[in-house]
């Protein structure tokens, strides 16, 4: 046996052009387009974090099995990729996300001190939305910017050689 | 690239082929490489890293050592298995490994025969530096076969691969990251494919187990003996595990030419069928309608002075087929020296219109393994996944490696690969045969001719008959005929078409084999017009069908159920009440054969008899007795054996199994098995096709007594296997019926009561009506018209 099978394509008796709607199918399509006709199915990272921000944060059990619809691809595969990265969330999210690197890099060099900061400050546990629903705290794995830990990702941007205090002021300004 | 090239392992020189993996070097040279996730048969994961090796290649060692699961060799590498990098890595996987691992090998129904175990004590550290807490993994159902400890899983992901890659549902999955990572199906289903069973086997812990022997044996208990699978025509080879006189469990045992190392759920789960409460412990009488207990001398001299005074012109023998190879031929030998030449195997055929043309053996027309280089290949009448699923199993390994399937049915297929399907009526099949043979310019006489003058081909038809004649030309076409042809009410013109378009075509023709011994019944001669050697006879019996038309006197039934196992329960039941005396051999009383018989003879049933089976494809596998038969209950050659005596016939003292094989052996030097037709196919018009024809396809597990008896089997839910009426939405619109409702069911004399269930894998025009499964036994021939009558409340109410 080999490591390269063709990737197992379902297809299902359902109407692809009812899912979603017009704005998101053309935006997933363009994503189809970058990859061989048979690979479709590599269009579903960057269409889940798609369908994850045009629905408030979260993908909901139906959103995955739609897009598993879309491309051709077993639930499950959808299901596994969803599960596996950090940036994809399953349940209700606050109206922002804080996420603070907790691999080595960073907890060497005091990401360990923010999360204690936010969890007293903030009264919130990794995973968890603030009670005013302001943003949901995330630990995440390494974010790739080990060179100036600790880290933070505050929704889509990269925070830098953080303190509690600087943490603060970014929080701050969060809506 | 297929030059050879030279490595070393462990100090050995190697030949290996390019490409190929270094542990596939070192299992063919018996060097062990400890492994989890790499299994032969699925695709490379690489994700256990227990097979870490120290290597070297063109003198540069490697900077770390390197997965031989997944590393190409290379000419002049050179691999360590045993050298201290190589073991410092394999301690550190295992320690690894463990960590999350409950250790609860006491409790657990894997100890003894489990690959982590093994491993650990071959290649891991004695003690473990992991103090913190364990996690704790939730159980998913995964139905009644496959029982699950979660927790005890290390994600080596075989049984995912292999759900992907050789069930063809990717239902199980590992979700999750790191210490989350969990295997399951996320949404919980129960897994209902018919070859589920395996991811038992391929588990290397004790994550997956069996759910029917669970906590019944240790592993350390068993003694195993070989067996052969009972049931579809494959002959799957077994290992029969036994404590005491108990068949524990069963596992497969590797045949690349036959069963690969798979084995279907119902080859697996059927031997639990052998513990049931109405096994046939004793031979029984009736007399004046009681059933009384007697012993073998005076049951067999009662049935040995019945046969030698019945008339043999009015005395007929049906077998099942799957009674062994030396029971049909020693049955067929007492039948025919008593003057009787009234015996057939073919229980679920209708039309025999054909019996003078078919060829001598229908047979699969091709070893087993060829069927996965068929480039084109039409089935004709088959729900292959539920009638064969190895055979499914290779096709499916055919198209995906760019074979076209094309499929012609009276019922949309859940297939696990892509196909063709050209659904219809029984009559629509014949019109799609004769639209396809009307391309391929086929060139005809008489009915023939007319039916294809009719045909109208459509694109499908001109796409098919392409495809055939393409890959006949290249001798890579092929037709296949399977059970739902068998029972069609018009089989000899599909035969005849069917056989046309082969030729036309260039194409081989197969017939998929009923059951287990379908073609060694044959081969033994119990078939009406076949002696034993599968020669034809000038003197020819009455096939089933003409035993119902003209009842017999005087009945030998061997290892069936009549209201289950014939094609036409009702029919056949009025047929036998009305014989004079009837024995039934059987390893299972039940209500019907208590109706029918007047003499219960008890047999060994699979595993409890030695034997012989003769697959589809021709070949001959013998198997031993695994265990006693229960009670006074015999091996049935042994019964006919001393039957042979009692009617002083000569040459009745066989000595043992293999000597009545033997002499069929010799009988059989020169039967040579092909598809060839032997004359013309007598084309009478068949039976007209009414507004509602009944469609009856046998459930997975409903094929035999057997299977029937199976607990766990019973409790899956299969696609179609519950009896009832499924109808196409549209159709029950137009007949104004809703899902649920209670109609009645007429088939000439026969009626049955059954919900309606909507379903639109059935065509237009037809009902799928189970057959072989309880509620079914009223009912005529398994393919034939029917109608159907709303009961109303009342009508339900009188009837109680
Ligand atoms: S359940 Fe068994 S086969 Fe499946 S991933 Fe876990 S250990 Fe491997
Ligand atoms: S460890 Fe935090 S960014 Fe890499
Ligand atoms: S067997 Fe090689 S990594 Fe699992």
């Amino acid at each position: 046996m080999s490591f390269r099978n063709a990737p197992l394509a379902v297809s299902r008796d359902q109407d692809q052009s009812a899912l979603f709607n017009a704005e998101i199918r053309a935006a997933i399509d363009a994503l189809i387009a970058k990859y061989p006709p048979e690979w479709k199915q590599s269009a579903v990272m960057p269409a889940l974090t798609l369908l994850q921000d045009s629905n408030g944060g979260w993908l909901t059990t139906e959103l995955m099995d739609a897009l598993a619809v879309y491309l051709d691809m077993p639930e499950v595969a959808v299901y596994e990729v969803a599960t596996f990265y950090g940036m994809y969330d399953l349940t209700p999210q606050g109206r922002h996300k804080v996420c603070v690197c907790n691999s080595i890099s960073c907890l060497l060099n005091g990401s360990e001190e923010l999360i204690e900061h936010i969890e007293h400050k903030y009264g919130v546990k990794p995973g968890e939305t603030t009670a005013d629903g302001r943003f949901t705290f995330k630990e995440v794995e390494c974010l790739g910017a080990c060179r100036h830990a600790p880290a933070v990702l505050l929704d889509k941007t990269y925070h830098e050689k953080l303190s509690p205090e600087s943490l603060d002021r970014l929080i701050d300004g969060l809506e | 690239m297929t030059d050879k090239l030279t490595i070393e392992i462990d100090g050995r020189a190697c030949e290996a082929t390019p490409g190929e993996m270094i542990i596939a070097v070192a299992d063919r040279e018996g060097i062990v490489i400890p492994r989890f996730c790499y299994h032969q048969k699925l695709s490379i994961a690489a994700n256990c890293r227990m097979c870490l090796v120290e290597a070297e290649q063109g003198g540069r060692p490697f900077p770390k050592p390197v997965p031989a699961c997944a590393t190409p060799v290379g000419n002049g590498m050179k691999v360590w298995t045993r050298s201290p990098k190589a073991i410092e890595a394999q301690q550190g996987t295992m320690e690894f490994l463990l960590i999350n691992h409950p250790l609860d090998c006491p409790i657990c129904d894997q100890g003894g025969e489990c690959e982590l175990q093994d491993v650990a004590m071959g290649y891991g550290d004695d003690v473990s530096r992991f103090v913190e807490r364990k996690r704790v993994v939730k159980d998913e159902d995964l139905g009644p076969l496959i029982a699950t400890e979660m927790t005890r899983c290390i994600h080596c992901t075989r049984c995912v691969r292999f759900c992907a890659e050789i069930a063809g549902v990717r239902e199980l999955g590992a979700t999750g990251r790191g210490e989350e990572v969990r295997i399951g199906t996320f949404v919980a289903h129960a897994v209902t494919h018919e070859l589920s069973g395996n991811v038992i086997d391929l588990c290397p812990v004790g994550a997956l187990t069996s759910k029917p022997y669970r906590f019944t044996a240790r592993a350390w208990e068993l003694t195993a003996r070989d067996g052969i699978a009972p049931h579809d025509s494959v002959g799957s080879n077994l290992r029969l595990h036994v404590r005491g006189q108990r068949v524990m469990r069963v596992h497969p045992r590797d045949n690349e030419a036959v069963n690969e190392t798979w084995i279907a759920d119902r080859d697996r789960f059927s031997y639990a069928g052998l513990d049931s409460l109405d096994r046939l412990t004793a031979p029984l009488l009736k007399e004046d309608g009681v059933w009384r207990t007697v012993d073998w001398s005076e049951a067999l001299t009662r049935v040995a002075e019945r046969l030698k005074s019945a008339d043999p012109a009015e005395t007929g023998w049906l077998m099942a087929p799957n009674a062994t190879l030396e029971e049909c031929y020693l049955a067929a030998r007492i039948a025919r020296e008593l003057g009787c030449p009234h015996i057939d195997h073919r229980l679920r055929q209708q039309d025999f219109r054909s019996d003078d043309a078919d060829p001598l053996v229908p047979w699969l027309g091709l070893p087993i393994a060829e069927l996965e280089v068929q480039r084109c290949v039409l089935l004709v009448g088959s729900d292959l996944r539920q009638e064969q699923p190895l055979l499914a199993h290779r096709l499916r390994k055919a198209v995906l490696d760019g074979a076209q399937m094309i499929c012609i049915n009276p019922i949309r297929l859940d297939l696990n690969h892509p196909a063709r399907q050209i659904v219809g009526t029984p009559a629509a099949m014949i019109a799609d045969l004769a639209a396809i043979a009307k391309r391929l310019g086929v060139s005809a006489t008489g009915a023939l001719k007319d039916c294809i003058a009719v045909s109208e081909p459509g694109d499908e038809h001109d796409m098919a008959a392409d495809c055939l004649s393409r890959m006949g030309e290249q001798g890579r076409g092929l037709i296949l005929l399977g059970a739902l042809a068998t029972a069609h009410p018009d089989f000899s013109l599909l035969k005849a078409l069917a056989h046309a378009i082969a030729e036309a075509s260039n194409c081989r023709i197969g017939y998929l084999p009923a059951a287990a011994n379908s073609v060694g019944a044959y081969l033994a001669g119990a078939h009406p017009q076949r002696l034993p050697g599968a020669r034809p006879t000038d003197q020819p019996g009455l096939s089933l069908g003409g035993m119902l038309a003209a009842p017999r006197r005087t009945l030998v039934l061997w290892g069936l159920e009549p209201d289950r196992d014939l094609g036409n329960p009702a029919g056949a039941m009025a047929a036998f009440d009305k014989a004079d005396f009837v024995v039934a051999c059987s390893a299972f009383r039940s209500p019907s054969l208590e109706r029918v018989a007047d003499v219960l003879l008890p047999i060994g049933a699979f595993a409890e008899t030695s034997g012989t089976f003769v697959n589809a494809a021709g070949l001959w596998q013998r198997f031993q007795g695994a265990v006693p038969p229960p009670g006074e209950a015999r091996p049935g050659w042994k019964v006919l054996r001393v039957l042979g005596n009692l009617l002083d016939l000569k040459g009745f003292d066989y000595r043992d199994g293999a000597q009545v094989r033997d002499e069929l052996a010799a009988l059989c030097a020169d039967a040579v098995i092909d598809n060839a037709v032997r004359g013309e196919f007598p084309l009478t018009n068949g039976p007209t096709e009414s507004a509602l024809m009944r469609i009856g396809p046998v459930p997975i597990y409903a094929l035999d007594p057997l299977v029937r008896r199976a607990p766990a089997l019973q409790q899956m839910t299969m696609p179609g296997s519950a009896f009832g009426v499924y109808l196409h939405p549209d159709q029950a619109a137009d007949l104004g019926l809703n899902a649920g409702d209670t109609v009645r069911l007429t088939q000439n004399e026969a009626t049955a009561t059954a919900q309606v269930i909507l379903d639109d894998r059935v065509p237009m025009g037809c009902a799928r009506i189970p057959s072989g499964v309880a509620g079914s036994e009223g009912l005529g021939d398994q393919i034939g018209p029917i109608s159907l009558a709303r009961l109303t409340e009342s009508d339900t109410g009188e009837r109680r």
